[in-house]
C-alpha cells in the first residue's frame, strides 16, 4: 500500500529532474560528466559544513533546547554559504578547463559552453541536494505506517517531496544566474542568488507549517525560473514563436543550422 | 580537519538540512518499537502441530482494545478496517473468546494479551488431562480410569495451550508501552456511536514467524535437505538431560542388570511450560517437587554414610515431563534395553515426588495405581506404613484417597507402561490439582505464598526462613525417613532424619526469586557463573541441551548429597537424548512495533500527483529541448555550437 507513496514521492521530487536528463543531458556524454563533477563539488560543501556542524553540536549543551535551535540556524546558513562558495569555485574551475580543452581540442569553438555548462552544474548541485534530502524519507515511507504516531502532520511525506523538486529546480537556476553573473560581473545578481538561497533554506523553520514554507518557495522557483529564461536569451517573443508554433518559419528565416 | 569524522556528520545533517527543526530520524516518528514482549511459539508432535505463527513479514493490524465478550463483534463482523490486532485483558484472555478469534482469523491479525502483575483468581492453559495418551491408563489397561473418567486432574484447564493459531499471539506487560498503545487507541480507532473512526488509525505489527509446520515427521525431513553451505535448520527437538545420583555410587560404563541389587527410586519432575514461550515458572508444578527431594537427599547424607541401608536410593530428577514424558520414558527405554547403570527389574520401589506446596487442608495424599494394586502384582503397602509412620511428631498426615482413583499424571506411570513396580506418587491433592494455575505464566512464587519482610536485603532473604519453606521442610523430612526405611536402613537412626529448613529456604529463594545468589554462585562451578541471573530460572524444556535449571540441580544434588569420599560426583549426570516420540519447535523471531496505517486517499492522491508530475515535466522538457534553438536564441555567443 505505502509503495505507492514511495512511488508517488520520488516522481513528484525527481521528477522535472529526471525528464530534464533524459532529454538534455543523457546523450552527450561531456555534459554527463560535468553534471557528476557538480554533484561533486556539492557534496563537498556538504562535507565541510558538515564537519563544522559536527564539532560545534559537539562542545555545546545538549540539553538547551534554544542553544539547539541557534546552532541550527547557524548552521543552515554555513551551510548556503559554503554550497554557494563551491559553485563559485567550481566556476573558477570551469573557467581554466574550458582554455584547456580549447587549446588541446582541434576544432576552433569550444565543445560546450560556459552557458551550457551553467545549467548542468546547476542541475548537477541540484541532483545531489535532492537526493540527500529525500533518499532517507523515501526509505521509510516504504513500511505500512506513516508520520503521526507521536502527533506530527501526515503530510510529512507529501510536502518534503514538493520541498525537494522546488530545491532541485532552484539549484538549476540558481546556477544560471550565478555563472550568467560570474560571467558579466554583475555582483548584485550573485547577491541576489545568495540571499534568494538563503530565503528559502530559512524558510523551511516554518515546518511542520508547510503551506507557509511552501508557497513562498514555490513564488522564488517562479521568479528565478523567469529570471534563468532571461539570462540564458529567452525573450518573451520567442517564448510566443514557440507557443503559436511559427517557430519553422523563424529557423528558414534565419538560416540556422539545427 | 580529518574527513573520517565528517562521515557520520553528514547523517546529522541530513536530518536537519531542509527538514526539521530536531533532530528526529524519521523513523522514530512512524514507529515505537515494544520491548517487553514473549511471543507463542509454534510446536509440533508426531501427527499435529500446536501454537501461534505470523506470516514471515509480520502479521499487521489496527488495534482494538477488546472491552468484554460482546465488543468482539467489532474486530470479527462490524468493523470496517480488518484486520485487527485485539488487545486483551488477561481477565478476558479465555478459550471462548480465543476460538471466537480462531474461527474468524482473516479478519484478525493477531491477538496481544496484557499479563498484569497480580493473578487472577485463576488460569491453567493446559488441558484437563495432562499426558492422557502416554500415562499408563488406555484400552487395554484400567479402561474406565483412562482419559479421567474417573478424576479429571486439571479441571480449570482450557486447554489453549494446545490449540493451533494462525495468527501470532504476543503478551505484553503492564507497562509505559501498553499505556501507550491503549491511549492510542482511544484517540484514534474508537468508533464514536458505531460509526467507522477516520483514518489514520493506530495499529500493530507483530513478528513471529516460525519454520516449523505440519508435524515432526515432516520437519524433520525438511531439516535434512541441504542445498546450500549453510544449511538451515527449521525446527529444534525439544530435549534436555535428566539428573541422577544415588547414596552408592555406580561405575557408570557398566550398563545392565546388576544382580542382587535393590534399588528405591525416588523421581521429580524439572520442568513445566506456559502459553507464551519460555516464561514458566513452575512454582508449585515442579519445583515444590524437586527442591523437596533435594532437602530430602541431604537430610539422608549423614545417616547413609554413618549406617548404610541395605538397598540403594536413586535420585532421579526428570526433564521434560510436561511434552508426554520426554525424560521419564528416555530412563525406561535405557532401562529395558540395558543402556543404563540398573534394570527394570532391580527397581524395588519408586516414590514420587508430585505438587506438594500448596495445602487445602493439613493432609498430604499418597496415591498408588489402583489397577496393580487390585491385581495384587504390587505390593504398595510397605511403602505406604513406612511412609505413615514417618509423619510422627511432624504435623500432618499421609491419607490415601477415598476413591478408587488413577495415579496422577506423572513419571511412574511411565514406569507402570514397562513393568508393574511398586510405587507413590506423594502430592497434596486428594483428587482434583490444588494447583489453580498449573502450567500456566502465574504458577509463580505468590503462588506459594511465598513472602518476604520487605526491609530485607536480597542476602537476607535468602536465609529468612518463610512459613513455605517450613512445610517444605516437614515433607521432605517425612520422604527421606521413608526412603530409608524402605531401604532397609537401621529404624533406630530414623528419627534423626531431618531436612534442613535453612537449605529448602534457600533454594526456594533460588529457584523462585532470584538465581544469582551467593549460595548458588558458591555451588555452581566458576564458567557456569553467567547462566545464573537476577530472576528466577525458566523450566520450559527448550531446545538447548542443558538449561538453567538441570544444571543448577545437577550441582546442587552434588553439592548436597556429595561428602568427603565424592560419592554421586561422577554420576551426578546422564545425557539423554528423545526416543522415538518427540516434539518440535520452531525457530522464533519476535519483535513488535506499534505504528500508523496510512490513508487510502492520500497515498493514491501522492501516486497520482507523482506521476502527473513526471509526465508533465517529461513533456515540457521535451518541448523546451526541441525548441531550444528558438526559445534562447536573443544574445547568443557568436562562436557557441548548437544546442
Amino acid at each position: 500500500m505505502t509503495a505507492s507513496v514511495f512511488f508517488g514521492c520520488t516522481f513528484i521530487a525527481f521528477g522535472p529532474a529526471i525528464a530534464l536528463f533524459l532529454f538534455t543531458i543523457a546523450r552527450d556524454p561531456l555534459r554527463v560528466i560535468f553534471l557528476i563533477a557538480g554533484a561533486f563539488f556539492w557534496l563537498c560543501s556538504l562535507l565541510l559544513s558538515s564537519l563544522v556542524w559536527f564539532i560545534t553540536v559537539q562542545i555545546s549543551n545538549k540539553e538547551s533546547s534554544s542553544q539547539q535551535k541557534g546552532l541550527l540556524i547557524f548552521g543552515v546558513v554555513l551551510s548556503v554559504l559554503l554550497q554557494e562558495t563551491c559553485r563559485f569555485g567550481y566556476y573558477k574551475l570551469l573557467k581554466k578547463a574550458n582554455e584547456g580543452l580549447l587549446m588541446l581540442s582541434a576544432e576552433e569553438t569550444m565543445p560546450i559552453s560556459i552557458r551550457q555548462l551553467a545549467y548542468v552544474s546547476g542541475l548537477g548541485f541540484g541532483f545531489m541536494s535532492g537526493a540527500f534530502s529525500m533518499v532517507n524519507i523515501l526509505a521509510d515511507s516504504v513500511g505500512p505506517g506513516t508520520i503521526g504516531i507521536h502527533g506530527d502532520s501526515q503530510h510529512y511525506f507529501l510536502s518534503s517531496a514538493f520541498m525537494t523538486m522546488a530545491i532541485v529546480l532552484l539549484h538549476m537556476f540558481w546556477g544560471v544566474v550565478f555563472f550568467d553573473s560570474c560571467e558579466k560581473q554583475h555582483w548584485w545578481s550573485l547577491a541576489v542568488v545568495v540571499i534568494s538561497h538563503l530565503l528559502v533554506s530559512c524558510l523551511t523553520f516554518q515546518n511542520p507549517q508547510y503551506v507557509g514554507s511552501l508557497v513562498p518557495t514555490y513564488i522564488i522557483v517562479f521568479l528565478l525560473g523567469l529570471w534563468a529564461f532571461f539570462c540564458s536569451g529567452g525573450s518573451l517573443r520567442n517564448l510566443k514563436l514557440c507557443l503559436t508554433c511559427k517557430d519553422k518559419d523563424f529557423l528558414l528565416a534565419n538560416h540556422r543550422p539545427r | 580537519m580529518g574527513l573520517e569524522s565528517s562521515k557520520w556528520a553528514i547523517i546529522f545533517l541530513v536530518c536537519w538540512l531542509y527538514k526539521n527543526v530536531s533532530c528526529n530520524s524519521v523513523e522514530q516518528k512512524i514507529y515505537v518499537e515494544l520491548n517487553n514482549t514473549v511471543p507463542c511459539v509454534r510446536l509440533l508432535n508426531a501427527t499435529h502441530q500446536i501454537g501461534c505463527q505470523s506470516s514471515i513479514s509480520g502479521d499487521t493490524g489496527v488495534i482494538h482494545v477488546l472491552e468484554s465478550e460482546a465488543d468482539l463483534e467489532w474486530p470479527l463482523s462490524k468493523g470496517p478496517n480488518p484486520p485487527y490486532m485485539v488487545l486483551l485483558e488477561s481477565s478476558l484472555f479465555t478459550r471462548s473468546i480465543m476460538m471466537k478469534m480462531k474461527n474468524e482469523s482473516n479478519r484478525v491479525a493477531g491477538v496481544a494479551v496484557v499479563v498484569p502483575n497480580t493473578s487472577p483468581p485463576e488460569f491453567s492453559p493446559h488441558t484437563t488431562c495432562p499426558n492422557e495418551n502416554t500415562g499408563v491408563y488406555s484400552d487395554n489397561y484400567g479402561p474406565n480410569l483412562a482419559h479421567c473418567n474417573t478424576t479429571v486432574w486439571n479441571p480449570r484447564g482450557n486447554g489453549l495451550s494446545y490449540e493451533e493459531f494462525d495468527f501470532p499471539v504476543f503478551s505484553l506487560k503492564e507497562d509505559n508501552e501498553t499505556e501507550f498503545i491503549k491511549q492510542c487507541y482511544l484517540d484514534h480507532n474508537r468508533a464514536v456511536n458505531g460509526s467507522a473512526p477516520q483514518y489514520p488509525l493506530c495499529a500493530m505489527q507483530l513478528f513471529s514467524h516460525m519454520h516449523a509446520v505440519t508435524n515432526t515427521p515432516t520437519c524433520m525431513r525438511r531439516n535434512d535437505i541441504n542445498f546450500s553451505i549453510n544449511p538451515e535448520m527449521v525446527c529444534d527437538p525439544l530435549g534436555d538431560y535428566n539428573v541422577w545420583g544415588s547414596i552408592r555410587p555406580y561405575n557408570d560404563t557398566v550398563f545392565g542388570h546388576k544382580e542382587n541389587e535393590s534399588v528405591v527410586i525416588a523421581a521429580a519432575r524439572l520442568d513445566s511450560r506456559a502459553f507464551f514461550w519460555e516464561v514458566s515458572t513452575g512454582a508449585e508444578g515442579s519445583v515444590s517437587g524437586f527442591v523437596t527431594l533435594l532437602a530430602a537427599a541431604q537430610a539422608l547424607r549423614e545417616v547413609t554414610h554413618a549406617a548404610p541401608p541395605t538397598r540403594n536410593i536413586l535420585f532421579a530428577f526428570f526433564q521434560g515431563e510436561t511434552f508426554d514424558y520426554i525424560g521419564s520414558s528416555r530412563m525406561v527405554y535405557d532401562m529395558e534395553n540395558g543402556k543404563f547403570v540398573i534394570d527394570l527389574d532391580n527397581i524395588h520401589s519408586v516414590l514420587e515426588i508430585g505438587q506438594v506446596a500448596v495445602h487445602s487442608g493439613t493432609n498430604l495424599f499418597l496415591h498408588s495405581d489402583p489397577v496393580s494394586r487390585r491385581n495384587n502384582t504390587v505390593n504398595d503397602e510397605n511403602l505406604v506404613n513406612n511412609l505413615q509412620s514417618s509423619t510422627a511428631g511432624l504435623g500432618f498426615l499421609l491419607v490415601e484417597p477415598n476413591v478408587s482413583q488413577p495415579l496422577p499424571p506423572s513419571s511412574l506411570q511411565r514406569f507402570l507402561r514397562a513393568q508393574p513396580i511398586p510405587g507413590i506418587v506423594l502430592a497434596d491433592h486428594e483428587s482434583a490439582f490444588n494447583n489453580r494455575y498449573y502450567e500456566s505464566f502465574y504458577d509463580n512464587a505468590a503462588n506459594l505464598n511465598l513472602t518476604y519482610p520487605s526491609d530485607l536485603s536480597p542476602e537476607e532473604q535468602l536465609e529468612f526462613v518463610t512459613d513455605t519453606a517450613k512445610s517444605l521442610t516437614d515433607v521432605a523430612t517425612v520422604v527421606a525417613r521413608a526412603l530409608y526405611k524402605q531401604a532397609g536402613g537401621d529404624e533406630s537412626l530414623v528419627n534423626t532424619i531431618k531436612a534442613d529448613p535453612k537449605i529448602v529456604t534457600q533454594m526456594l529463594y533460588g529457584f523462585l526469586v532470584s538465581s544469582n545468589n551467593s549460595w548458588f554462585q558458591a555451588v555452581m562451578a566458576p564458567e557456569l557463573k553467567n547462566i545464573l541471573k537476577p530472576s528466577p530460572p525458566e523450566y520450559y524444556v527448550g531446545v538447548a541441551m542443558s538449561s538453567t535449571p538441570t544444571r543448577l540441580v545437577q550441582y546442587l544434588l552434588a553439592n548436597l548429597t556429595g561428602a568427603a569420599t565424592n560419592l554421586t560426583q561422577s554420576q551426578c549426570q546422564k545425557p539423554d537424548e528423545l526416543p522415538n516420540e518427540s516434539r518440535q519447535v520452531g525457530v522464533p523471531l519476535d519483535l513488535s512495533v506499534c505504528r500508523w496505517i496510512d490513508v487510502q486517499r492520500i497515498t493514491m492522491l501522492t501516486l497520482g500527483v507523482g506521476v502527473a508530475v513526471l509526465f508533465t515535466s517529461l513533456l515540457v522538457t521535451y518541448f523546451i529541448s526541441t525548441k531550444a534553438d528558438v526559445l534562447f536564441s536573443s544574445t547568443r555567443e557568436p562562436a557557441s555550437a548548437a544546442y
